[in-house]
C-alpha cells in the first residue's frame, strides 16, 4: 500500500515549495485582506448588520481567494512536465490529488485563521466563544473547496483559456458550500449562538461524496 | 556486496570501489534488472481528429539502442510517451517483451527523459532526487542519491536550487532522476536539446555506458550526431507511421539525415 506514504512525501514537497516561495499564501492573504477592508470602509456596518451579512461576505471572500490559490495547483506541474514525472513514480495517482488537496486545505485554513481576528475587529463580531465551532466549519468548508477545486484545477490546466476556466467551473459547483458555510457561520455569530448541525452535516457529506468521486475518477483527469 | 550505479555494470574492480556505494546488496557483476524488450502492436493514437500514431508495429530486442528519427510532428514523442505509459494508445497494445501477445506487464517501469527536465526548479538537485526516490520507495535513498549525484557530476552543487542551473546541469539532474530506480528500459526524447557541445559529449558518454550496461534504449533525435551514432537501429517515422527501419550502415545514416533510404 503506497498511497499514504506517497501522499505524505508529496505533501512534504508541496509545503516545502510553498513555504520557500510563499507565493500562494501571500497572494491569498492580501486578496482576502483587501476584500474585508474595502467592504468595511464602504458599508461601515453596525454590529447587528455585521451579524447578518458578514458571514456571507467572509465566505465569498474565501471562495474567490481559493480560486486564486487553486489556479497554479496543476499549472505549476506543467512548467517542467513534473506531472509526468510524478505519474511515472507513483503507483496510485490518487496520491497526487491527496497531497495537493491536503496542502490546499492547509493553506486555505491557515489564511482563514490568520484573517479571522482582523475580521472580528473590523466587523465587530465576537468570535472567541465560538472559535472551536468556527474552526470546524472552516475545516469542512476548506476541505470541500480544496477537493472540488483540485479536481477542477487538473481539468482546467490542460485546457485553453485555463486562467478563466477554473473560476467558471469552480464557483457554481461550490455554491452549496458557500450557502451551507454561510448559514452555519451566521448561526454562530447570532446574539445567542447555536450550532446548525444540518449545515455541518451537509458540508461533511459534500466532502465525502467529492473525495470518493475524486478517488474513483481522478486517474482519468491526469491522462493526456 | 555492492550496489552498482546504473551505468557501471561493466566497470572493473577498481572502478567499482570508486563508483559504487554499498547500498542494495547486489554484487556489481549481477545487474539489478533483467534485459527487457518491447513490442508495439498495431498502435494508434488519436488526439481529436489528429491521428498522431497509425498502426505502429515494432519489436525491439532486449539491449537494443533504437534511434527514432523524423520531422516535427511525425509521432516520435507520442510513441515514447506511449512506451512510458504516459499516453494510453487509442488502439493496439504495448508489451514489455518481444513475444507477441505476452500480456501487458505493469511491473516494468521505464526511465524517461523528456524535452522538459521533469524536475522542480524550486527544489535543490538533492531534494528533487530524494523526492522521486522516496516516491519510488527505493531502499536507502540517501546513499543512492549521493551516488547518482557524484556520477552526473553534480555532487558539489547538490544543495543548489535547480533554477540556478544551466540547461546542461538540469539535463544531468533529469537523467539522474530517470535512472533512480535502475530501469531496464530507458526512453530519451530529444535528450540533447539545448545542450552545448560539451554537454552533448557528456551525454553521449553517459548513453554509451547505459547502452553497454545492457539497457534497452529508445531515443528520438534530429539528424546525425554523436549521440545518434550510438544507435544500433534506426527507425524513421512519418505522419505517425513507421516508414523505414534498419540496423545497417548506409540506410541507417539516410534515416537520420532524412535522405531517401
Amino acid at each position: 500500500m503506497s498511497l499514504l506514504p506517497n501522499a505524505a512525501v508529496l505533501l512534504g514537497k508541496e509545503l516545502r515549495t510553498e513555504f520557500r516561495s510563499r507565493e500562494l499564501l501571500t497572494t491569498t492573504l492580501i486578496f482576502i485582506l483587501i476584500v474585508i477592508v474595502l467592504f468595511s470602509f464602504t458599508f461601515d456596518p453596525t454590529s447587528d448588520e455585521s451579524r447578518r451579512f458578514a458571514p456571507g461576505l467572509l465566505w465569498l471572500a474565501f471562495l474567490f481567494a481559493s480560486s486564486l490559490m487553486l489556479q497554479p495547483c496543476f499549472l505549476r506541474e506543467q512548467h517542467n512536465d513534473t506531472l509526468s514525472a510524478l505519474r511515472l513514480s507513483v503507483r496510485d495517482p490518487f496520491a497526487i490529488f491527496l497531497a495537493k488537496l491536503a496542502a490546499n486545505t492547509l493553506f486555505l485554513l491557515l489564511t482563514e485563521l490568520l484573517l479571522l481576528p482582523l475580521f472580528a475587529i473590523m466587523y465587530n463580531v465576537p468570535v472567541l466563544s465560538v472559535l472551536h465551532w468556527l474552526v470546524l466549519v472552516f475545516f469542512l468548508a476548506s476541505l470541500g473547496i480544496s477537493i472540488a477545486g483540485t479536481a477542477l484545477s487538473a481539468i482546467s490546466a490542460q485546457a485553453r483559456m485555463r486562467e478563466l476556466l477554473l473560476p467558471l467551473l469552480m464557483l457554481p459547483l461550490l455554491t452549496p458550500i458557500l450557502v451551507a458555510s454561510t448559514e452555519v457561520t451566521k448561526a454562530l455569530f447570532d446574539r445567542t449562538p447555536y450550532v446548525q448541525w444540518k449545515g455541518i452535516g451537509f458540508l461533511a457529506v459534500f466532502d465525502v461524496v467529492f473525495l470518493t468521486a475524486l478517488w474513483l475518477f481522478g486517474e482519468y483527469l491526469l491522462e493526456e | 556486496m555492492y550496489f552498482s550505479l546504473p551505468w557501471d555494470r561493466h566497470c572493473g574492480p577498481s572502478a567499482s570501489v570508486v563508483c559504487c556505494a554499498p547500498v542494495r546488496g547486489s554484487p556489481v557483476t549481477s545487474p539489478a534488472f533483467s534485459p527487457v524488450g518491447l513490442r508495439f502492436e498495431n498502435i494508434d493514437k488519436r488526439y481529436g481528429r489528429l491521428l498522431a500514431l497509425r498502426r505502429v508495429t515494432l519489436a525491439i530486442a532486449p539491449g537494443e539502442c533504437v534511434v527514432f528519427a523524423g520531422r516535427n510532428g511525425s509521432g516520435k514523442t507520442t510513441l515514447l510517451r506511449v512506451a512510458a505509459r504516459l499516453v494510453r494508445p487509442s488502439k493496439g497494445t504495448l508489451n514489455f517483451s518481444e513475444e507477441p501477445h505476452a500480456g501487458e506487464s505493469q511491473e516494468i517501469r521505464p526511465g524517461f527523459v523528456a524535452h522538459a527536465t521533469m524536475v522542480y526548479d524550486e527544489l535543490t538537485a538533492e531534494e528533487n532526487l530524494l523526492l522521486f526516490a522516496r516516491l519510488e520507495r527505493l531502499p536507502q535513498t540517501e546513499h543512492r542519491v549521493d551516488a547518482l549525484l557524484r556520477e552526473v557530476g553534480l555532487y558539489d552543487r547538490r544543495a543548489s536550487l535547480v533554477r540556478t542551473f544551466s540547461r546542461g546541469m538540469r539535463q544531468r539532474v533529469a537523467i539522474a532522476r530517470a535512472l533512480l530506480h535502475e530501469p531496464a528500459v530507458l526512453l530519451l526524447d530529444e535528450p540533447a536539446t539545448g545542450l552545448d557541445p560539451q554537454g552533448v559529449t557528456w551525454l553521449a558518454q553517459a548513453i554509451r555506458r547505459l547502452r553497454d550496461s545492457g539497457r534497452t534504449i529508445l531515443m528520438s533525435l534530429h539528424g546525425e550526431s554523436e549521440i545518434a551514432s550510438l544507435g544500433t537501429r534506426a527507425v524513421r517515422l512519418d505522419a505517425g507511421s513507421v516508414v523505414a527501419d534498419t540496423r545497417t550502415g548506409a540506410t541507417f545514416r539516410s534515416i537520420l539525415t532524412f535522405a531517401d533510404a
